[in-house]
């Protein structure tokens, strides 16, 4: 009970200085700048949105921005990572190298300066975009970016593919490792049992290994993907506007850097929370099927 | 009356597959694994010949901006590392200073070293650490005896050794207490730990370095804020101690609770019990999982370039960010970054392993 007050009291004490200080310094404070204009403009995303709109609106568009780009990020991080996290175990020495490298080289440098590379490389070494290369109708690319279905399409900007590559290989390397300890830990009774009838090796994986690997995988999979989540503020750096980076706008523009960061942790807390959610619900439908 | 039985000599082993006709099975043994082995071979030799194609063929070693030019697209322009590599290395740190910096990095690393290697032996040496650190300090900041040199000219390798020792050394008594408080038998004690635990964990990086930088000197009086590395310092120990303590948490729930009570019937306290008994055994299985946590944090330093300190990552983009002569070849410099990323990452997971021998034959 005195714990608790001394908590409570210390969080009033410094809640309250920081607000003396604020006031001392003329910054006003609250969360009322949420519904002024934002002034600024927002480069790409799905949700359209005007410097007239307000602040609370710029916000949604960078949450909405942050899924876009999260969500096939995770989607290949899951394929390349079970492709290599497989492979890493096959009885070929020349896959399993491959696979090897692939892990260490990836995850023993930061993921900064990874989407810093894929930037520059999707920058520098594509054809400019008055000569765009391209496969007749299907996608175009260019500096310019990515555009699907030929002329017209959506345009994807080398900002958001930089994010999505970078993230799927980064986190492909920590999920193949995830695999692997999970391919790993089913007994060897499950592998002879499969090979006693008679199971083509491709069977065997899809229908005794890997349900009973995905089981023990499942959790350490689930920070995996929450760290995808977090690790997609980065876009900052390489300006993509995403909901770090339009929060690092909305600061510079209002001056209310304490109410920004609020919001800001607060969303990453949801999202964090929904991702370990959704994680769980997977995780018991995957218990309750494998009986 | 045992009958005695004669004594029968060993077989040899029998022949097994010889290493070369194991390795052709497995290469080359089925058509699968024909498949398998042409597209690595076919994949690995197309991105290695066109690597060396542009790395080593086509490339530039001249610090020769023209020629460079010329070759941009086709071949590596290795003259920018030539250029640059000072830059690169070191950030802005005064030229006349190159010694006091590159000292200071060297004790560092020894004091680090010192306590990994030796610290099993005798926890005396554990001390190494800090000591490196304040020497490191003293040479790169100034001080007694040395002419001071801003903690906003710091910059390069050496301010990424720097920003991963400190905030280890400051993070691990931090976690520690995380640990034991979520760990702790008063309700409200444990509560307040395991919030603060989930909260640093389910928000990014990014946030908590613009708190450092934006929302921090608010709390304090106009003008008494500590310098920016400092709090970029304290901000990064507070984010890893939260995860570090999960980790000290396991090393915890891994002592057996006998060796409590047993530390309880010899008359010890609940704060003796953890010093003397748990905690040295808990930490040491916690080891490999800590390495684990500092090669993160090592690679997480890179972020600090976002609030605008100038590391290994941020001193490329600072290097050439107003150079547009040199700008096109960030490539190059990204491939020499990230070569020193690599080696640094790779020996701390060597020396990981290496630690965790001892243990296992304890």
């Amino acid at each position: 009970m005195v714990l608790v007050l001394a908590l409570v009291a210390a969080l009033w004490l410094l809640a309250s200085v920081t607000a003396d200080h604020m006031r001392a310094r003329g910054i006003r404070s609250g969360f009322d700048f949420l519904l002024d204009p934002a002034g600024f403009d927002i480069g790409e995303g799905w949700l359209a949105f005007e410097p007239s709109q307000p602040y609370w609106r710029a916000f949604l568009a960078g949450l909405v921005n942050t899924i876009r780009a999260a969500v096939p990020a995770l989607v290949g991080c899951s394929l390349l990572g079970l492709l290599v996290g497989v492979g890493r175990l096959s009885s070929n020495p020349l896959v399993r190298g491959a696979c090897r490298a692939w892990i260490e080289v990836v995850r023993n440098v930061p993921l900064l300066l990874q989407l810093l590379a894929w930037y520059l490389v999707l920058t520098e070494f594509l054809p400019g975009a008055d000569e765009p290369g391209g496969w007749a109708g299907i996608a175009q690319w260019s500096k310019a970016g990515l555009a699907l279905g030929g002329e017209g399409g959506p345009l994807l900007s080398p900002e958001y593919l930089a994010l999505v590559i970078g993230l799927a290989v980064y986190t492909s390397a920590y999920v193949a490792e995830v695999v692997r300890a999970g391919v790993q830990a089913v007994p060897a009774g499950q592998w002879e049992a499969a090979a006693a009838l008679g199971l083509p090796a491709r069977v065997e994986w899809r229908e005794v290994v890997l349900p009973q690997a995905m089981r023990l995988a499942i959790p350490p999979l689930a920070n995996q993907y929450i760290n995808l989540v977090k690790n997609s503020s980065l876009a900052v750096a390489i300006g993509y506007p995403d909901l770090v980076s339009i929060a690092n706008t909305a600061i510079n523009q209002s001056g209310r850097a304490v109410e920004c960061i609020a919001v800001l942790a607060a969303v990453y807390l949801l999202l964090s929370l929904s991702t370990a959610f959704g994680m769980d619900r997977f995780n018991r439908r995957a218990l309750r099927h494998g009986g | 009356m045992a009958a005695v039985r004669p004594i029968v000599s060993a077989r040899a082993k029998p022949a097994g597959p010889s290493a070369w006709s194991s390795w052709r099975r497995h290469v080359a043994g089925s058509p699968t694994q024909v498949v398998l082995t042409l597209l690595v071979v076919a994949v690995a030799g197309w991105a290695l010949a066109h690597f060396l194609q542009w790395a080593v063929l086509d490339a530039v070693w001249q610090p020769d901006a023209d020629r460079c030019q010329a070759a941009r697209g086709t071949g590596a322009c290795w003259g920018v590392v030539a250029e640059k590599w000072r830059l690169v290395l070191l950030g802005r740190y005064p030229v006349d200073g190159t010694w006091r910096i590159v000292t200071g990095s060297i004790a560092l690393l020894a004091g680090v070293a010192a306590s990994l290697w030796l610290a099993p032996r005798s926890p005396r040496w554990l001390l190494a650490w800090p000591s490196g650190l304040l020497v490191f300090a003293w040479l790169a900041g100034g001080g007694p005896g040395l002419e001071a040199v801003p903690t906003d000219l710091w910059g390069g390798l050496p301010l990424t050794l720097f920003l991963t020792a400190s905030t280890m050394l400051l993070a691990f008594p931090v976690a520690i207490l995380l640990a034991l408080g979520r760990r702790s038998a008063l309700p409200a004690l444990r509560a307040a730990c395991t919030v603060w635990i989930e909260l640093v964990r389910g928000v990014p990086l990014v946030p908590v370095l613009f708190i450092a930088s934006f929302v921090f000197p608010l709390l304090l009086s106009p003008g008494r804020s500590p310098d920016l590395l400092a709090r970029v310092v304290v901000a990064l120990a507070l984010f890893a101690a939260a995860y570090m303590a999960e980790v000290v948490r396991g090393g915890l729930q891994s002592v057996p609770k006998g060796q409590l009570e047993a530390a309880a019937s010899i008359g010890l306290g609940w704060w003796g019990a953890q010093r003397a008994v748990v905690l040295p055994q808990a930490l040491r299985a916690a080891v490999p999982a800590l390495t684990n946590n500092a090669l993160s944090l090592l690679k997480e330093t890179s972020l600090v370039t976002i609030v605008s300190l100038y590391e290994l990552t941020g001193a490329v983009s600072l290097a050439l960010g107003s150079d547009p002569e040199w700008r096109p070849f960030k490539v190059e410099l990204f491939l020499v970054a990230g070569a020193i990323y690599f080696v640094l990452c790779f020996a701390l997971a060597r020396a990981s392993a290496r630690l965790e021998l001892p243990q296992e034959m304890a």
